[in-house]
């Protein structure tokens, strides 16, 4: 169900003409599933490749007279060390309100062989936040340019590196290591390529110009190993792989320690602050969170939905869940959400609240599914 | 002979006799996708019609299945317990999901016939 308020990304037409199921998504008419259904896609992902179209997100380009002032203004903003991020490298982090709770998360890549600049991926339900943010934060030297005229496509999956090599075997593509990003020349165009995704496999994301994708996107769906991916699926990948998803782990009363992203904070900013919410997020990390970010295993085979109230032995609430579903590599349901500090110890009992009968469940360490990126 | 109705909320009723066989249209496990888990009724358990007697879980959410006709459940689908793709397979065939022996035939009548099921889910479309 489209209308004219609809957002199309550039795939929109192949998508449908690939017999997807369409629906709303931050604004846009996105696949949900393709014919084979969310199943067979997410493990189609997890044993092959899968092909996701993210163009839906916002990119971004911060550009200044050198990499320490574009560093330094971002650093204003987020609380990683992007100071110390290397030409050709990707870090992952969240831009912050005064109070320290999570506005966006986000993707920061630093091209290599140019000084100050700093490419952004952001969600596409804060888009407009994230950049209105950035602008009034931003001092005059340092400018933020919206990519609106490029795609944004993922390949996902452990032949992902497979399928780009016989596409553009010059590239260098083997050779990257995960959260690693470069510029790839595949013919007609010139792509900015990471070695990172959503799914917890080894793939790339391949930021293109938009009037290339629909052509590329066909190249790599005729390799065999090549399937299209819908939402639905990205969904359960990314739940599988314990990542957060802004909306559900994420949103602006929460703050990174809470979230379980401390590792995206690095040392000299822990020290340092000068982030917003520093004085929280820095009394989170040497006390220790109020509330934790945790997986959440059902004993049974019922599956538990967004929301569910997570109640202690004695009946009394002691969190939410935050994203909730089956995992189909796991062959079972899974959970993540928050909960109080004293019950977040892997294999704590606790019970999840659905259509208000409990079900019996167990604090579980995160991911569900072992991550199978490319270290290099 | 057997005959099948359909709710607006895309159960499906087979009548066998004094037995109605309950389940989800095909319709309904197309739109649901890929199913993980269905929660059978106890047997035994007496459901007025519009009663949640069953929930079939997909990937993506959780959805009801009402009881069409008054009655008590007399058999449920330990199959779709094990294989719960078995409603995706054969959503009017072996992915029935209980029995319910009825109270009251009239009912029935106030059930959609396949035909009107089939231009109900045209002007859904």
């Amino acid at each position: 169900m489209s209308d004219s308020a609809t957002l199309h990304t550039p795939l929109h037409a192949l998508h449908v003409e690939l017999g997807a199921r369409m629906g709303p998504f931050a604004g846009y008419d996105m696949p949900i599933q393709f014919a084979s259904g969310i199943l067979a896609e997410h493990l189609h992902t997890r044993t092959r490749a899968g092909l996701f179209d993210v163009s839906h997100m916002g990119q971004a380009q911060l550009v200044g007279p050198n990499h320490a002032t574009v560093a330094a203004a971002l650093e204003r903003l987020c609380p990683a060390d992007f100071l110390d991020l290397a030409p050709g490298r990707q870090r992952y982090s969240q831009l912050l309100n005064a109070e320290g709770g999570i506005v966006d998360d986000l993707m920061v890549a630093r091209p290599p062989g140019a000084d100050g600049q700093l490419n952004l991926v952001v969600n596409a339900s804060r888009k407009a936040v994230d950049f209105a943010l950035l602008e009034s934060g931003l001092p005059t030297s340092v400018r933020l340019t919206r990519l609106d005229r490029l795609a944004l496509i993922a390949l996902q999956g452990p032949t992902a590196i497979a399928v780009l090599e016989r596409l553009e075997p010059n590239g260098g593509l083997a050779a990257m290591a995960f959260m690693s990003a470069q510029r790839v020349p595949f013919g007609r165009f010139t792509a900015f390529v990471s070695r990172s995704g959503y799914t917890g496999e080894d793939g790339f994301e391949i930021s293109l110009p938009a009037d290339e994708v629909e052509a590329f996107a066909r190249r790599l769906l005729a390799d065999p190993d090549v399937a299209p991916i819908g939402l639905g699926a990205r969904d359960s990948l990314r739940l599988e792989a314990g990542l957060c998803l802004y909306g559900h782990e994420l949103d602006e009363t929460i703050d990174p320690i809470e979230a379980g992203l401390a590792w995206s904070i690095q040392k000299r900013r822990r020290l340092e602050g000068g982030f917003p919410g520093a004085a929280r997020i820095q009394a989170a990390l040497a006390e220790g969170p109020a509330r934790k970010r945790v997986g959440l295993k059902p004993d049974g085979r019922a599956p538990a939905r967004d929301g569910a109230e997570i109640v202690n032995a004695s009946g009394v609430e002691i969190g939410r869940v935050s994203s909730g579903g089956f995992g189909p590599s796991v062959a079972g349901p899974i959970a993540m959400g928050y909960v109080v500090r004293s019950a977040a110890a892997p294999g704590t009992p606790v019970s999840l609240m659905a259509r208000g009968k409990p079900l019996a469940a167990r604090v579980a360490p995160l991911p569900f599914h072992p991550h199978a990126y490319h270290r290099g | 002979m057997t005959e099948t109705r359909y709710t607006k909320d895309h159960e499906y009723v087979r009548v066998e006799g004094d037995v109605a066989v309950v389940g989800i249209s095909n319709h309904a496990q197309e739109a649901l996708g890929d199913v993980v888990f269905v929660e059978l009724p106890a047997l035994g358990a007496k459901l007025a019609k519009g009663d949640g007697a069953a929930v079939v879980e997909s990937v993506k959410a959780a959805s009801d299945v009402f009881a069409p006709v008054s009655g008590e459940v007399v058999e449920v689908n330990k199959d779709v317990d094990a294989q719960p793709g078995l409603i995706n397979e054969d959503a009017t065939g072996r992915g029935w999901i209980f029995k319910i022996k009825l109270v009251d035939a009239g009912e029935l009548a106030s059930l959609l016939s396949e035909a009107d099921y089939a231009a109900f889910l045209k002007t859904i479309a």
